[in-house]
C-alpha cells in the first residue's frame, strides 16, 4: 500500500498534528510530563563533606549538641549498620549505591546554631521557597488549621501554630527540638517501634538521622487541627535522613500529613526516612503522605532513592493506626507503611496510591502484623503504571497464634497506561490461628483507547478523560485523606498525568 | 449537514470501506443496514472519530467543516454524537459527574456558562423520564454494573442531554428485548425535529419499525449497494442480503454472506 500524499489534493490522510487521543500519544506525552517543584533555593549551605564514619556521626551529634546516650544509640546503630547488607529483594534495580560520596549533613548557613530561630531571622529566600511550594510559614499567612513544621534538607526551619498547640498540651515540635526539649519521651519512645537494628536503611537512618518532627499527644486530648510537615530536599549530593516520631497516649487522636518534593538534578539523591507511630490505648493516628519527590527525567536519569521505612505500634487496646499515601515521585520507591496490631481489637489500615511513570521503580504495600484478639486490618492499594514505570505491590498480612478472631481485607488494584510499563503484585498471607478470617482481592485494568475514545465521543478532551479515569480508580483511597489533601492529591494526579493524551 | 464522498477505509492492509457515498440533510433518519463484516461499524467509528483507519481517499464535511480536521472531542462539540454498540465502563467515576463534565465540555465550546451540580439535575429530570432511567443510575459509576439494557438506555440518555445535531446509533438495538427497545426507539423518535439527523445503524429490520427511516442504504462489503425509502427495509427482511450482493459484483459468493 503506498502512503499518500495527494498535495493540494482534497483527500484526506489519516489526521495529521490535531490527532486524536491514542494509546501512544498517552505514553509519549506522559514521558514529557513536567516537575514543577524542582527549583533550586540559593542560600549559603553548611555542609559536610561526603563520607560516612564515627567522626561524621560525632560532627552531627556535635552540631545538634545532643545529650550522650544519643549519640551511644547512633554509634550503636552504625556499627550495625557496617555488618549488615543491602536488601535486594524487593523488585526495583538500580546501579549500587556510594554511601562514601554522600553528605550526611547539609543545613542553610543562616539555621547554624542549637537554638530555635524565629521567622524573623530565618533566611527570606528559604521562605520564599516554602512559600512557591504553597506552605506559607509566616504568621499572617498561615495555612488555616493546619501546623506544619517545615524542613529543609538536615534542619526543621520553623513549625507554626506550636503555641496554640501547647495550650492543649499537644507537642509538636522539631525532632531536634524535642531531644532538648523533651528527652525524656524521645527516649521512651526513640527506636521502641523501628528498632535501630531493624533494616539496612533504619539502620543507617538511626546512625545519622538530622531532624524531622516529633509530636506526643496527650491522654484524652484531640488534637485541635491537622500536624504536617513538609519535607525539602535542597542541597545536591546530600542524602536526606529524618525520622519522625508520633506519640498517640491513652484516648487522645491526631491526623498528621506529610508532603515531600526536591529539586531537579542529574544524580540520584538518597532519602532513608524513619517514622515510628506509637497509639496507646483507645488512640487514633491517622497519618497520610502525598511524596512527590523529583522522579528523574524522561530518560530515567537522576530522581530521588526514596527508601523509608514507617511503622506503627497499636500498643493499647482498641487503638487504630490508618495509612494513607498518594506516592506520585521519586525515581525508586521502596516503602512499607506498616501497623503491629498489639492490642486487642486493634485496628490497622493502608490506603495506597502509586504511580510510576517514565522509568520509575515503585515497590510499595504493607505489613499487617496481628497479634492482639480481634484485630482487624484493611489494605487498599492502588498502584498505577505508565510510561516504562514498573509498579510492585508487595503485602504481608500476618496473623500470629494469639490473634483470635482477628480479620484482614486486602484488595490491590493495578492499573496500565500503555504497553511499557508493568504492575506486580506480591501478597504474603501467613495465617496461624484458624478463627482468623483472610479476603484478598485483586484486578489489573488497562486504560484503554476505549475508554479515552469513549470520552472523546461525548467532548471531553484526552488530558481531562485520562484524570477522570485515573481520579475515578483512586477514588477508594482519596476518600480516606483529610479533605484538603484529597483535593492536593487529586491536583497532583493530574499534574502528573498532565499532557499525557493529545 | 453532512456529506460523505467517496470514502475509502484500510485497516490491517484490508480494505473495509470502497468509496463510500452518503449525505444527510437536516431533519434526516437515515438507516444503514448491511450484514456482518459490511462496513457499518467501520463508518459509524470514522465518523466519531477513531483513528485506527487509513484513509487514504475521500472526503466528510459535517456543516460544512472537515471531519478529518478534527478531533474526537471536537466533532463531538460541533454536534455528532455516537451511541456506542458496546458502551465502555469507567470505573469510580458516576454517570451524573461524566455526563456534567461532558456538557461542560460542549457548552464552552459554544462559548456558554458551566452548569453546576444543582442546576445539572434540575436539567436532566426530564430526560431521564425520557428512557425511563432510575436515578440510582445517575449515582452509580458509569455503566458499571449496568445491564445491556441499561447500557443502552444510558446512551439515549447521554444522547438527549447532550442534545446533538446528528446522532448515530451504532447497532443500538443488538442485545435489547421487545420492551428496551421500545423505550429506547421512543427516546429517539421524541428527539426527532426538522434540524436533528440520524444515521441508525443496524443488521435487522425491526428496530425500524420503532425508529421508521426517510432512506434506508444497504451496505456491502464496503459499498452502498442500493439505497431506498423505509420499503427497502423490509423487502431486505424478506429476501434476504444475497439478494443484493450478486448485483454490485457479478460474483456470487454466497459463503459471506453470513447471518
Amino acid at each position: 500500500m503506498s502512503e499518500i500524499d495527494h498535495s493540494e489534493g482534497t483527500a484526506p490522510v489519516a489526521p495529521g498534528p490535531s490527532t486524536p487521543a491514542t494509546t501512544e500519544d498517552a505514553i509519549r506525552q506522559l514521558e514529557e510530563r513536567k516537575y514543577r517543584e524542582g527549583f533550586v533555593t540559593d542560600v549559603e549551605q553548611d555542609t559536610l563533606p561526603p563520607g560516612l564514619d564515627e567522626d561524621v556521626i560525632k560532627l552531627i551529634s556535635m552540631k545538634k549538641n545532643e545529650p550522650d546516650w544519643l549519640l551511644e544509640w547512633r554509634l550503636k546503630s552504625y556499627r550495625n549498620w557496617l555488618t549488615m547488607i543491602e536488601p535486594t529483594w524487593a523488585n526495583v534495580s538500580y546501579p549500587p549505591i556510594n554511601f562514601q560520596a554522600i553528605s550526611y549533613y547539609s543545613a542553610p548557613k543562616s539555621m547554624a546554631g542549637d537554638q530555635p530561630k524565629s521567622l524573623d531571622e530565618v533566611d527570606p529566600e528559604i521562605l520564599d521557597t516554602y512559600e512557591k511550594l504553597g506552605i506559607p510559614l509566616l504568621e499572617q499567612k498561615k495555612l488555616a488549621g493546619v501546623a506544619v513544621d517545615a524542613i529543609f534538607d538536615s534542619v526543621s526551619v520553623a513549625t507554626t501554630f506550636k503555641d496554640k498547640l501547647a495550650e492543649v498540651g499537644v507537642i509538636f515540635c522539631s525532632f531536634s527540638e524535642a531531644v532538648r526539649e523533651h528527652p525524656e519521651l524521645v527516649q521512651q519512645y526513640l527506636g521502641s517501634v523501628v528498632p535501630h537494628r531493624d533494616n539496612y536503611y533504619a539502620a543507617l537512618n538511626s546512625a545519622v538521622f538530622t531532624d524531622g518532627s516529633f509530636v506526643y499527644v496527650p491522654p484524652g486530648v484531640h488534637c485541635p487541627m491537622e500536624l504536617s510537615t513538609y519535607f525539602r530536599i535542597n542541597a545536591s549530593n546530600t542524602g536526606q535522613f529524618e525520622r519522625t516520631l508520633i506519640i498517640a497516649d491513652e484516648g487522645s487522636r491526631v491526623s498528621y500529613l506529610e508532603g515531600c518534593t526536591a529539586p531537579m538534578r542529574d544524580e540520584n539523591q538518597l532519602h532513608a526516612a524513619v517514622v515510628e507511630l506509637y497509639a496507646h490505648k483507645d488512640a487514633e493516628i491517622r497519618y497520610s503522605t502525598v511524596q512527590n519527590w523529583y522522579p528523574g527525567d524522561e530518560q530515567g536519569v537522576g530522581g530521588i532513592y526514596n527508601f523509608v521505612t514507617k511503622r506503627g505500634l497499636c500498643d493499647g487496646d482498641r487503638s487504630k493506626i490508618s495509612w494513607s499515601q498518594v506516592e506520585t515521585g521519586s525515581a525508586i520507591t521502596w516503602k512499607y507503611p506498616s501497623c503491629i496490631l498489639k492490642g486487642e481489637n486493634s485496628i490497622g489500615e493502608f490506603y495506597s496510591v502509586a504511580v510510576s511513570s517514565n522509568y520509575q521503580q515503585a515497590d510499595t504495600g504493607t505489613k499487617m502484623i496481628h497479634i492482639g484478639k480481634g484485630s482487624k486490618s484493611t489494605i487498599i492499594s492502588k498502584g498505577i503504571s505508565a510510561g516504562h514505570g514498573q509498579n510492585t505491590y508487595r503485602g504481608l498480612v500476618r496473623i500470629g497464634k494469639s490473634a483470635e478472631n482477628a480479620r484482614n481485607y486486602s484488595q490491590c488494584d493495578s492499573m496500565l497506561i500503555g504497553d511499557q510499563c508493568g504492575a506486580h503484585t506480591f501478597p504474603y498471607i501467613d495465617v496461624r490461628n484458624p478463627t482468623a478470617q483472610t479476603e484478598h482481592e485483586a484486578s489489573t485494568s488497562k486504560v484503554g483507547e476505549d475508554q479515552l475514545f469513549y470520552c472523546a465521543s461525548r467532548g471531553i478532551s484526552g488530558e481531562d478523560a485520562l484524570s477522570m479515569i485515573v481520579n475515578g480508580f483512586c477514588k477508594e483511597v482519596f476518600d480516606h485523606l483529610p479533605m484538603e489533601f484529597a483535593v492536593e492529591a487529586s491536583n497532583l494526579l493530574q499534574i502528573t498525568l498532565e499532557g499525557s493524551v493529545g | 449537514m453532512l456529506e460523505v464522498k467517496n470514502l475509502h477505509a484500510w485497516i490491517e492492509g484490508q480494505e473495509i470501506l470502497k468509496g463510500l457515498n452518503l449525505t444527510v440533510k437536516p431533519g434526516e433518519v437515515h438507516a444503514i443496514m448491511g450484514p456482518n463484516g459490511s462496513g457499518k461499524s467501520t463508518f459509524s467509528q470514522i465518523l466519531a472519530g477513531r483513528d485506527h483507519y487509513h484513509i487514504p481517499d475521500g472526503t466528510i464535511t459535517f456543516g460544512g467543516k472537515d471531519l478529518f480536521e478534527l478531533s474526537p472531542e471536537e466533532r463531538a462539540r460541533e454536534g455528532i454524537f455516537m451511541a456506542f454498540q458496546y458502551p465502555v465502563e469507567i470505573a469510580g467515576v458516576t454517570n451524573a459527574y461524566f455526563l456534567k463534565a461532558a456538557l461542560n465540555a460542549i457548552r464552552k465550546h459554544h462559548g456558554e456558562p458551566a452548569v453546576d451540580a444543582f442546576d445539572f439535575l434540575e436539567m436532566i429530570q426530564d430526560k431521564m423520564a425520557l428512557v425511563k432511567m432510575d436515578e440510582s443510575l445517575l449515582k452509580r459509576p458509569v455503566n458499571e454494573g449496568f445491564s445491556g439494557g441499561e447500557k443502552k438506555r444510558n446512551e439515549i440518555f447521554h444522547m438527549a442531554v447532550l442534545d446533538p445535531k446528528l446522532a448515530i446509533l451504532d447497532e443500538t438495538d443488538s442485545g435489547l428485548d421487545i420492551d428496551a427497545l421500545r423505550i429506547v426507539a421512543d427516546g429517539v423518535n421524541s428527539m426527532r425535529d426538522e434540524k436533528r439527523s440520524f444515521i441508525v445503524i443496524t443488521h435487522y429490520q425491526r428496530l425500524l419499525s420503532y425508529i421508521v427511516p426517510d432512506f434506508v442504504h444497504v451496505l456491502v462489503d464496503g459499498e452502498i449497494v442500493q439505497s431506498g425509502g423505509k420499503e427497502l427495509a423490509l423487502e431486505l427482511e424478506e429476501k434476504g442480503y444475497a439478494w443484493l450482493q450478486q448485483h454490485p459484483s457479478d460474483e456470487t459468493d454466497e459463503e459471506s454472506v453470513a447471518g
